[in-house]
């Protein structure tokens, strides 16, 4: 048994309270810890995908108590995967956090930032479907805070929206699991995928209510048409750095469908009879076109990029809802290059907007310093998110294209994929000229020319270029683009094996269970 | 009993679906804490409602037990959506005193551009 596997759980675990009890008065000391939490964090992560990597199920039993009896963290490529994803966002939330000076307007920032990589990482290895609402709920009280972390009206009541609608799908969270249970009398996840497949048809109502309620809970987290509406109030009302590390969140929603939808519930098995792609298919379909025009209509950027978000995972369901090998592996692919393509549109929202004194409104301003840095990541910012070349969003659109191509739904799938992808690129045409190419038309040269006679207050209080430091985490996210360009070959051939392993239920459950008999071929 | 706890049950939903949809912070909070009951009760309910039968089996074979383990899934449960109600009243709180009302909904009225002219009058 690997101890390491816990320790993504245990690490932020341990460093959080440290933080909030004895660093409370130090931001400093906080920071220092914090960066190096989340370097080790990173470290682990590499660590446990190189050992995913070499191939196998590497089961943690805690308490040592055998499945199902007891609780069990896996790790294999798609956990390990996900989990490093998780540090590397983090890290470059965090770098950006503690240069723009973020951490400072509130209290306690690293000590909920730790609990919320707990909480994630945690979702991403268990292998229990009740410890995963646990998590679940750690990830969730944590992002709370964070959500309000630095106050202000609008947010706070956009704060109080998310904590009531989060808290309305746990509830349903803990129904689906008591329906789960009494129709199966387990909740582990690799027990689940042999019991489900063993009920026989006559008595499947149950189980196909319990997944179906399962997915909408996922759907809340994943932000999935109908219940997508909470998340464009949420990100574009929360600190945009908040905002970047939530673009991992709505991703824990699209892991859980794929790991508790395909292994348990999977399209083999007879008592679901494929029920969750059927309604998954058309959802993401919505979800996609309803980002899109939320892309078109925003008049606020903050929103803008929240509504790209929507349409992303709009995107990410559509190749989900397939629960084929080769989808999943498009899915995975674009599913790493839309996190940080939010990442790195939120974080320079951020730059740009604290230096138009907070207002992120879409209209024609006076051109703020480092007027032409900013258009350029915007520009590369966008064409990620809308899937244009150079970037990575171009290979994961035509990778999601390929997966949908000679299935029922290519026609319909191809449209929305196809012109969403026109209209987005169109809105964020418009939100960038409006931002950084027409306000040039008002001053001409603002390094050279003396602001206008005018408004001398606001010439007065010119804001400060941004540091390299805080520009540098925007970049990493945007190189993190061109890296998934550059490694596609290599980062695709392990995404590939993920899937397989992921659709291959049998390895898992023998490795949980620890028996063979009942491995499927 | 079954019908008793069932209804028991789908009283407690729909009254606190009910509350939701007031869109008011306290009717909300209760609501959200009926649900809350229901869903404890329900868990409850999933191990098969057994009455004067411990949670343990004391004799292999003859013995009737009740499961333990949804008993323990719901103290789970009720610990966790206690402290989530509590977080849920300071936000709610807090919403409150930076707004003045306690409506949920964000209206066109709530946007950044409304509200600056409205402090600004």
């Amino acid at each position: 048994m690997n101890h390491w596997i816990i320790a993504p759980v245990v690490l932020p675990a341990m460093l959080a309270p440290l933080i909030a009890f004895v660093m409370r008065h130090d931001i400093t000391l906080a920071r220092a810890a914090s960066v190096t939490g989340t370097l080790a964090l990173g470290c682990i992560a590499v660590g446990l995908t190189v050992l995913a990597a070499g191939g196998g199920t590497h089961v943690y039993e805690l308490g040592d108590w055998p499945a199902p009896f007891g609780i069990v963290l896996v790790l294999d490529r798609l956990s390990a995967m996900m989990v490093l994803l998780t540090a590397a966002l983090a890290l470059i939330v965090l770098i950006h956090v503690i240069a723009t000076g973020w951490d400072n307007r509130g209290r306690h920032f690293h000590a909920l930032f730790q609990f919320q990589l707990m909480g994630i990482c945690g979702a991403f290895l268990t292998g229990d479907a009740f410890n995963l609402f646990v998590f679940f709920e750690v990830l969730l009280i944590a992002s709370y805070g964070l959500m309000i972390h630095g106050g202000g009206r609008i947010r706070l009541r956009a704060g109080l929206q998310y904590v009531v609608m989060n808290l309305a799908g746990s509830t349903l969270f803990l129904f689906a699991l008591g329906t789960l249970y009494a129709a199966t009398g387990t909740l582990n996840i690799a027990d689940l995928a042999v019991k489900v497949r063993e009920i026989p048809l006559d008595q499947a109502a149950l189980v196909r209510v319990a997944a179906m309620l399962l997915m909408i809970v996922f759907a809340i987290k994943a932000a999935l048409f109908p219940v997508q509406f909470w998340l464009p109030a949420t990100y574009a009302n929360a600190p945009a750095p908040v905002a970047a590390l939530f673009a991992i969140m709505t991703k824990v929603g699209a892991y859980a469908i794929l790991r508790v939808h395909a292994v348990v519930f999977g399209p083999d098995a007879p008592a679901i009879d494929g029920l969750p792609g059927t309604w998954l298919f058309p959802a993401a379909a919505v979800t996609l076109a309803l980002g899109t025009i939320g892309v078109l209509g925003a008049r606020r950027l903050m929103p803008l990029v929240a509504f790209s978000v929507v349409g992303s995972m709009g995107t990410l369901m559509l190749a989900i809802s397939l629960f084929t090998p080769h989808a999943t592996t498009a899915a995975l692919y674009y599913l790493v290059h839309s996190t940080f393509a939010a990442a790195a549109l939120f974080l320079l929202a951020d730059l740009v907007v604290s230096r138009r004194a907070g207002d992120d409104s879409l209209t024609v301003q006076r051109p703020t310093v480092q007027n032409g840095l900013f258009a350029a990541l915007f520009l590369a910012g966008a064409i990620g998110m809308a899937g244009m070349p150079p970037f990575s969003g171009f290979i994961g659109k035509l990778f999601v294209l390929d997966a949908l191509r000679d299935t029922p739904g290519m026609a319909l799938g191809w449209t929305v994929v196809l012109a969403g992808s026109l209209l987005s690129i169109v809105g964020f045409a418009r939100a960038g000229s409006v931002l950084f190419w027409k306000s040039t038309a008002l001053a001409p040269d603002p390094k050279e020319t003396p602001p206008p006679e005018d408004e001398p207050a606001e010439g007065a209080a010119m804001p400060a270029a941004a540091r390299p430091l805080a520009v540098a985490p925007t970049m990493a996210a945007l190189a993190a683009l061109g890296l998934l360009v550059a490694l596609a070959n290599p980062i695709t051939d392990y995404l590939e094996s993920t899937a397989n392993q992921l659709f291959a239920r049998g390895e898992y459950i023998a490795a949980v269970l620890g028996r063979t008999e009942e491995a499927e071929p | 009993m079954e019908i008793i706890v069932a209804s028991v049950i789908g009283v407690l939903t729909a009254g606190g679906i009910y509350l939701i949809l007031r869109l008011r912070a306290f009717p909300v909070i209760l609501g959200l804490s009926l649900l809350s009951y229901a869903v404890n009760v329900f868990i409850f309910a999933t191990g098969r409602l057994k009455v004067n039968a411990p949670p343990i089996l004391q004799d292999h074979g003859a013995a009737v037990y009740t499961d333990p383990l949804p008993q323990a899934l719901v103290l789970t449960a009720i610990v966790i959506s206690f402290g989530m109600t509590a977080v849920l009243v300071m936000i709610a709180l807090g919403a409150f005193l930076e707004a003045d009302h306690d409506r949920i909904d964000i209206t066109a009225a709530d946007t950044p551009e409304a509200e600056e002219k409205e402090s600004g009058e």
